[in-house]
């Protein structure tokens, strides 16, 4: 039959319509799909690994219990033993070749309890207000690294919030078209810059600069690593507000326009609240990388970690704390196993701003533009 | 024939090298609705555009001639383009109300120009819906986003909010293009009561709506204004074959 057969010889029967296996098409599927799921899994493993380090200090005081326990009675083996008396720095009466041993033995024990029961590494000592892991008595009091974070944060988006959004403002419904082609991908490649770059003006420039003007003592406070890190979060800032400032059908700008609203009345009252949830979304990112962000902290800020509200203090963030301690920590000591909690935190921290920015705004967006808005 | 209210003398324009409007000169009169009408890309809604100068915005265009709203020259140096348009107004072929609730959109003509008494817009806001024919559909949920509302109501939600800032002129690009029947209807009786006491410029391609709505119709073709005339006349005996082959439906 004619109908039946087309022009390449494909015979179309029930047989040639039968279900067939293709090799290429299966196995090019299954890998980019074991892939995908195969970078997915590296970061969950990534974090699943931090956080595991971070636990042993919430058992850490049980652990300690029972060396306490051990230690006293390897004393009172000691003492029935040999006539020692259980003094502090009692060593020198042990006996001459037993003593060694017992000694180094002893020590050792001493000094696991100088690292696990007096600092005492728990929930609650982690509320603390110092930060001094250490010294002979060491602290790991969070409190002050908070601190610092969230006033290097605050001064950082004080100072590139306003600045972004009003660039972003400004190429979006100012600028002419060829100066706007101009500044984003400049901005954008802003946003490539390395952080160490920022970091070393600031610690080079920037310092001296505002001690000239401000008169403060510490050349690396607070203020002059907040200054910086906004040079780092504007080009995110800018980017994504200036995205969602071009996204503002151009039929709003139009009936603003038609109805004798001036360029600047229309770019204030229609399209920077018709972009709300993403400049929001913006500057939560921008939070995000000022938060997460350990090269400019860790040469601008002084890194003391201080707890207070003036600026021109000397400050120490969470990241920063990292940073510059990593070098130096024990490893599988409870300094370490804090240093990956801060690591989690910041992990934890940084997920939800950035899963905050997006699903806001999606929803926000949708909302907003279906009329479900009351 | 009434008054002349915009008058357009060799006006032509480019948009960078390709003219979109060759030497067009035409005399619209006042509380009359003049309908233009041309197979797509004729310039019908780039002329409307430059009457309110709303060309601006788009880059590379260029112009000359003239167009003369109560004789004044709007394309002069001195003109301001903000209060030109507060005077001649515009609606939409896509309705665009902005994400806000009814009241805020229909107050924001009025806000933008100084405004702000509360009793005073709501007299405002409440006039230009009932001239609109759709205060009684949304008199109850005024506070509600205006995205809610229907293709239609939304269009007409948008001739209230140009009605609100008081224009003597409106300006209408495929208002009912978007539109079902019945939504066209309102939209057409809306024209027909407005018109008493504006100036309508209205842009179509449903002939029959030109036919309908219209007193004058100009008819648009690669730019040039080919005819001009009584509504009436340009469709029952029009002067170019031209033309009468496109209100015929022999091509466009």
């Amino acid at each position: 039959m004619k109908n039946s057969t087309d022009h390449k010889g494909f015979v179309f029967t029930k047989e040639s319509l039968k279900k067939k296996f293709r090799w290429s098409e299966f196995l090019s599927e299954k890998i980019i799909t074991g892939v995908g799921f195969l970078s997915i899994t590296i970061i969950v493993l990534i974090f699943f690994f931090v956080f595991k380090e971070s636990i042993p200090i919430f058992y850490t005081q049980k652990k300690v219990v029972a060396k306490v326990e051990t230690f006293q009675k390897q004393e009172q083996y000691g003492g029935e033993s040999d006539t020692v008396q259980t003094n502090s720095s009692g060593q020198e009466q042990y006996g001459e070749t037993t003593a060694d041993t017992m000694m180094i033995e002893n020590q050792t024990r001493v000094d696991d309890t100088i690292v696990h029961g007096s600092d005492k590494a728990t929930a609650k000592s982690l509320l603390g207000t110092q930060w001094l892991p250490v010294s002979d008595n060491p602290r790991y009091g969070l409190i002050p690294l908070f601190v610092g974070t969230l006033k290097i944060t605050l001064i950082a988006i004080l100072f590139a919030a306003p600045i972004a959004i009003l660039a972003a403002l400004f190429s979006a419904s100012f600028a002419p078209y060829w100066l706007r082609e101009l500044i984003k991908p400049a901005i954008e490649l802003l946003a490539g810059f390395p952080s160490v770059v920022i970091g070393f003006f600031a610690l080079m420039v920037m310092a001296s600069f505002f001690q000239n003007i401000f008169g403060y003592d510490g050349r690396l406070n607070a203020f002059v690593g907040g200054v910086a890190m906004a040079l780092a979060a504007i080009p995110i800032i800018f980017t994504i507000t200036e995205d969602a400032l071009t996204a503002v059908p151009r039929t709003y700008t139009e009936a603003s326009l038609a109805l004798g609203a001036t360029r600047w009345q229309t770019a204030l009252f229609v399209t920077l609240p018709a972009a709300t949830p993403g400049i929001f979304a913006a500057i939560l990112l921008g939070i995000g990388r000022v938060f997460g962000e350990t090269m400019i902290a860790l040469m601008a800020t002084g890194n003391a970690a201080m707890i207070g509200i003036n600026p021109f203090e000397s400050v120490r963030t969470l990241a920063a704390t990292i940073g510059a301690e990593m070098a130096e920590v024990v490893f599988g000591d409870t300094h370490y196993n804090v240093l990956f909690l801060i690591g989690s935190l910041l992990f934890i921290f940084t997920f939800s701003l950035n899963a905050l920015a997006e699903f806001y705004v999606k929803g926000k967006l949708v909302k907003r533009f279906q009329g479900k808005q009351s | 024939m009434k008054e002349v209210k915009i008058k357009t003398r060799n006006l032509t324009l480019f948009y960078g090298e390709k003219m979109a409007l060759n030497s067009i000169t035409m005399d619209i009169p006042e509380k009359e609705v003049t309908a233009f009408i041309g197979p797509s890309g004729c310039g019908k809604s780039t002329f409307l555009r430059t009457l309110n100068r709303m060309n601006d915005l788009i880059p590379n265009v260029r112009i000359t001639g003239e167009v003369l709203v109560d004789s004044l020259n709007i394309y002069d140096k001195q003109i301001d383009v903000v209060n030109l348009r507060k005077k001649v107004g515009m609606v939409f072929q896509k309705s665009n109300p902005f994400a806000k609730s009814i009241f805020e959109n229909v107050a924001y003509g009025p806000r933008i120009n100084g405004i702000n008494q509360k009793s005073k817009l709501e007299e405002i806001v409440e006039t230009s819906l009932k001239k609109a024919f759709i205060w009684e559909e949304v008199k109850d949920r005024l506070n509600n986003s205006a995205m809610a509302l229907s293709g239609g109501q939304q269009q007409r939600m948008c001739i209230a909010r140009t009605l609100a800032v008081e224009p003597e002129i409106i300006l209408m690009d495929e208002p009912a293009s978007a539109l079902d029947p019945i939504s066209t209807a309102k939209i057409e009786e809306l024209i027909f009561e407005l018109k008493k006491s504006y100036t309508i410029v209205i842009v179509t391609h449903n002939m029959q709506q030109a036919a309908r709505v219209s007193d004058l119709t100009a008819f648009f073709y690669l730019g040039e204004l080919i005819e001009f005339g009584k509504t009436k006349k340009i469709f029952t005996t029009p002067d170019k074959k031209h033309t009468e082959e496109y209100i015929t439906g022999r091509f466009g």
